[in-house]
């Protein structure tokens, strides 16, 4: 049995979920974060997947974007962290119930 | 050889995966950053399978390295020990995970349901050269917006970080 297109598509759905279960149950917005960086990652192992067994390279071009934008996210995410980290001095979501800073 | 090969980067990946949100042994963000180095680095492998060798590198290079040294930097910035002395909600973390195990469900049925009509014999090589010329071709224009976006999210990042935030 050959690894096929739904190989790659059952892992894809399985990490996606595993970053979904960590933004739902953890509670460390760091963690939050990371858990996000798995979930883009989950969809960019499906592009890349469609791109091979579909013979189109567009899909791999948009995964380019996609780690392009994630780093650009990363980035404005932590200093925004960072900045509420200043002001209340947590990381925790439950600590984090009003708008206002 | 590459059913072992992809098996084993499968099982690596959502193993670490598993350890990024959920680590028996420390709950702090630093074992959490490093598995997801771990996690970053198989899943990379996993493109290399699907011989895309460019994304590969990128993923190693920019996720593994700059990304997490962002992180890693932010974690050290901030003092997390209290995270370690906070006991999780055990009815919560079972409402949630059911919620994403229902999600998991939802992903496989469709999965199973879907024609998914791939080509049989795949080969595609996604290497620098064949990349770079649709790169610069017929996405030229994305190319350059999300330059732009770069360049946005470097002056929001200054401004953001910047000590009396209005």
């Amino acid at each position: 049995m050959t690894i096929g297109l739904e190989h790659y598509l059952v892992v894809s759905a399985m990490l996606f979920v595993l970053g979904v279960a960590g933004v739902i149950v953890r509670r460390n917005l760091l963690v939050i974060y990371m858990s996000l960086e798995l979930m883009l990652n989950a969809a960019n192992l499906a592009l890349v997947a469609f791109s091979r067994f579909n013979n189109n390279l567009d899909g791999q071009v948009f995964v380019f974007f996609v780690i392009t934008v994630a780093a650009a996210e990363v980035a404005v995410g932590l200093a925004l962290i960072v900045a509420v980290y200043r002001r209340r001095h947590t990381a925790h979501v439950e600590d984090l119930r009003t708008l206002k800073l | 050889m590459e059913q072992v090969l992809f098996y084993t980067l499968a099982f690596l990946t959502l193993i670490f995966g598993f350890l990024v949100i959920a680590n028996p042994f420390s709950r702090s963000p630093v074992t959490s950053a490093m598995f997801l180095v771990l996690a970053i680095i198989s899943l990379a492998g996993l493109f290399v399978l699907l011989h895309a060798y460019f994304l590969a590198a990128v993923q190693v290079l920019v996720y593994a390295g700059a990304v997490m040294v962002l992180f890693l930097f932010v974690i050290m910035l901030l003092d997390l020990r209290a995270e370690e002395r906070r006991r999780i909600k055990i009815l919560a973390a079972i409402g949630g995970i059911s919620a994403a195990g229902a999600i998991l469900l939802i992903f496989l049925h469709n999965l199973m349901a879907a024609p998914l009509g791939a080509a049989d014999s795949p080969g595609l090589e996604g290497g620098t050269l064949a990349l770079g010329k649709l790169l610069f071709t017929q996405y030229v224009l994305p190319f350059e917006i999300v330059s732009i976006l770069l360049l946005v999210a470097m002056v929001g990042v200054v401004l953001l970080s910047k000590k009396d935030l209005k």
